[in-house]
């Protein structure tokens, strides 16, 4: 059988067959949504059968303020390097208790990754064995990338809003 | 040989005094304020592009030497400007208070460029905008980044304050009331 997008999405819906909620393939590149609690699941899976997937490229968060049940989300990027073939994973869920399983046990590069996810989105990793901020001042006390706070330096003073169309 | 060969001078002007016949009489004020301004170590504190334009300043072609500032001061103990050059991020912030308190009187410091001024550009959650809110600064370079020849300017303006500068300036009540404000001490 050949390595394509096609057979992994068969292969992981026949192994999880009620975990995909929808799969698309933007610019070639197989992308899947999948079900909060079974991601840890499935990215075991991904990595140690024959599907290989044995690096995890990125972890990122995003905030979607305009869909509640799906506001905060978090996106893995796992790549087989034999086959030279990568996947996107996606997970969301709503923004009260944001909540997934560490991926700390299955790749250790996934440690800073998540610290960065939490720094910046707030999203909590069950099971990770440190997280704390990794990027911004401890001392922040926000969290930057989430929607509701403005990318603008609130403390600055020599600039007049009026001039700069604000 | 071409006519125009550069005539080098090696003198500095000596500080107004009397001047007879074997003798010259000035004030020990303008003595150590020449002798400080001419021989200012710098310490870079160099964190995006405008560390590379003060590169450039330091090598050959633009040459901060000529200027007393060639011996680059690695360790604030021992250096007299603070060279800022580049952006600080607030997580930066208290690092370099920290090397600014860390400098012996007098030192005097340079803010290199838009972001070590005002923040530059990043008018951002994450950046220091403008290192004096973190420690006061004697001259500012504008420029994004500065050219060679704007941050020689810059030093040459902490020259002319050495020269001038009281020594007592640093005893004075005002000078501890400046650093208090910024919760140096």
């Amino acid at each position: 059988m050949e390595f394509t997008n096609n057979f992994i999405l068969e292969a992981i819906t026949r192994e999880f067959p009620e975990t995909v909620i929808s799969s698309s393939e933007p610019y070639g590149m197989l992308t899947l949504e999948i079900k909060k609690q079974d991601l840890k699941k499935v990215v075991h899976h991904m990595k140690d059968s024959s599907l290989g997937f044995n690096f995890l490229t990125d972890i990122c968060g995003i905030h979607h303020p305009e869909t509640p049940e799906k506001e905060l989300g978090v996106i893995y990027h796992l790549h087989n390097l034999v086959e030279n073939l990568r996947v996107r994973l996606k997970v969301f869920m709503p923004f009260e208790n944001a909540e997934v399983d560490s991926l700390v046990e299955l790749f250790a590069g996934a440690n800073w990754m998540e610290r960065e996810t939490f720094d910046f989105y707030g999203i909590k990793f069950k099971g990770h064995p440190d997280l704390r901020v990794i990027l911004n001042d401890p001392g922040l006390g926000y969290h930057p990338m989430l929607k509701q706070y403005p990318l603008e330096d609130g403390t600055r003073t020599d600039k007049d809003d009026v001039m700069f169309g604000r | 040989m071409s006519e125009n060969t550069p005539k080098i001078n090696t003198n500095a002007p000596a500080p107004p005094g009397f001047e007879g016949e074997g003798f010259f009489a000035t004030n020990l004020n303008n003595l150590i304020g020449m002798a400080r301004s001419l021989s200012l170590w710098p310490l870079p504190f160099a964190t995006s592009c405008c560390g590379i334009e003060f590169m450039a300043t330091m090598g050959p072609n633009y040459d901060l030497a000529r200027f007393g500032g060639e011996r680059m001061s690695f360790s604030p103990r021992q250096a007299d400007v603070l060279m800022v050059c580049g952006t600080i991020s607030k997580k930066l912030g208290p690092i370099l208070k920290e090397v600014y308190t860390q400098m012996a009187e007098p030192k005097w410091v340079i803010a290199v460029g838009a972001c070590a001024s005002s923040g530059g550009i990043f008018d951002s959650y994450s950046v220091l905008q403008g290192i004096d809110r973190v420690i006061p600064v004697d001259v500012y370079v504008p420029g994004c980044p500065p050219r060679p020849e704007q941050i020689l300017e810059g030093f040459m303006q902490v020259q002319a304050l050495a020269e001038s500068e009281s020594l007592r300036r640093r005893d004075l009540p005002q000078y501890k009331e400046l650093l208090e404000s910024f919760n140096i001490n």
